[in-house]
């Protein structure tokens, strides 16, 4: 028998704060919403072909990037919905919107040290989380990271 | 990093729950529900209520019951049976209700623990019955101790109501949800003679 799972409800409980914001930071203020309900809806889905419950973390935030993209295609080709939009900026309790130019930033790194410097830094996630969520080894995902903010330092100062 | 606004959470995680449920990706809907005896834990699935968590079971064990023993699939939401439920055990804490009439599923339970609580249904309200009178009507008069475990592991307590179940001593006996419990819902239903008879 497979490890047991733990309720989903309990996933939900302390995964979803740094799920919710992941989701600002990735899909943009407006898409946020939907993005965390579509992640946590797929992520059910799935649930119980999970085998391994203790990978829930990364498991869970590699289904949130996937949606993340999905919802950032559907939005370049809905131009009027951008995050950038004043209509969308009324979320008021995420940091990337408290720096607009440093996530501005984040935003224009090369798209897999963008995830993984979101991925460590909004959503929290280990090194080891990062690299489940990712589908990279974890030596990948710290080299991301590091070469991201790398990346970023440079850009702030330049 | 400020953490995002609870309310917001709370919404999110209200429509997502909804949204789940229409689906039909909820294999166990859960709520939970004040009562005189503390905070009850109600759980169904889609053929019935499965559990009654009293407050001395601890949520989260009973969660990871559910979880282990039905389906991790395990959510929070409000659907039927188990707002019916919630009604019917206020009546019933209030005195306006002598019977439950709830859809039940009994998974949690098998072979001869399922006559035990079975027979155990059908004491009526404000009266009592023996371990042994349970053995018997669960058709084998002489496990009166396998009777004795089979209350103890009850699911659905309250609504099947083990706490009818007495020594013939005429003492309380052990009650799944605590002492205390038993004697209150003895109480409730006036169904405490026994106190005076078994001092005989």
């Amino acid at each position: 028998m497979p490890a047991r799972l733990p309720p989903f409800e309990r996933v939900i409980e302390e995964h979803g704060p740094a799920l919710l914001r992941f989701c600002v930071a990735e899909a943009g203020p407006a898409r946020a919403d939907d993005c965390f309900q579509e992640s946590l809806l797929a992520a059910l889905r799935a649930y119980p072909r999970l085998r391994d419950p203790g990978a829930v973390r990364g498991w869970l935030f590699s289904i949130a990037a996937r949606k993340a993209i999905d919802l950032h295609r559907a939005e370049a080709r809905a131009p009027r919905r951008r995050a950038d939009d004043p209509e969308a900026g009324d979320v008021g309790c995420e940091a990337p919107e408290r720096d607009p130019a440093l996530w501005a930033r984040v935003r224009a790194l090369p798209p897999k040290q963008h995830q993984a410097v979101t991925l460590r830094y909004v959503a929290d996630l280990s090194h080891a989380d990062i690299a489940q969520a990712m589908g990279t080894s974890e030596a990948a995902a710290r080299r991301n990271v590091f070469e991201g903010l790398a990346r970023l330092r440079k850009a702030l100062r330049g | 990093m400020a953490p995002p606004d609870a309310d917001r959470l709370a919404r999110l995680r209200g429509a997502l729950a909804l949204r789940a449920d229409a689906e039909g990706r909820v294999d166990v809907a859960f709520e939970r529900h004040a009562s005189p005896l503390g905070t009850l834990l109600l759980g169904a699935t889609s053929h019935g209520l499965v559990r009654v968590g009293l407050p001395n079971d601890g949520e989260a064990d009973v969660l990871d019951e559910l979880a282990a023993r039905i389906s991790a699939r395990v959510l929070h939401v409000a659907r039927e049976p188990l707002t019916r439920a919630r009604r019917q055990l206020d009546a019933y804490f209030e005195g306006r209700r002598r019977q439950f009439e709830l859809a039940l599923d009994w998974q949690l339970t098998r072979g001869f623990r399922r006559d035990v609580l079975r027979a155990t249904a059908r004491i009526p309200y404000g009266s009592t019955a023996s371990y042994r009178e349970i053995a018997r009507r669960a058709g084998s008069p002489s496990a009166f101790r396998a009777t004795g475990s089979a209350l103890a592991a009850n699911p659905l307590p309250i609504v099947v109501p083990c706490h009818r179940v007495l020594p013939a001593s005429g003492e309380l006996g052990s009650y799944r949800g605590g002492a205390a419990a038993k004697a209150q819902l003895l109480a409730l239903e006036r169904a405490m003679p026994t106190a005076r008879e078994g001092a005989r």
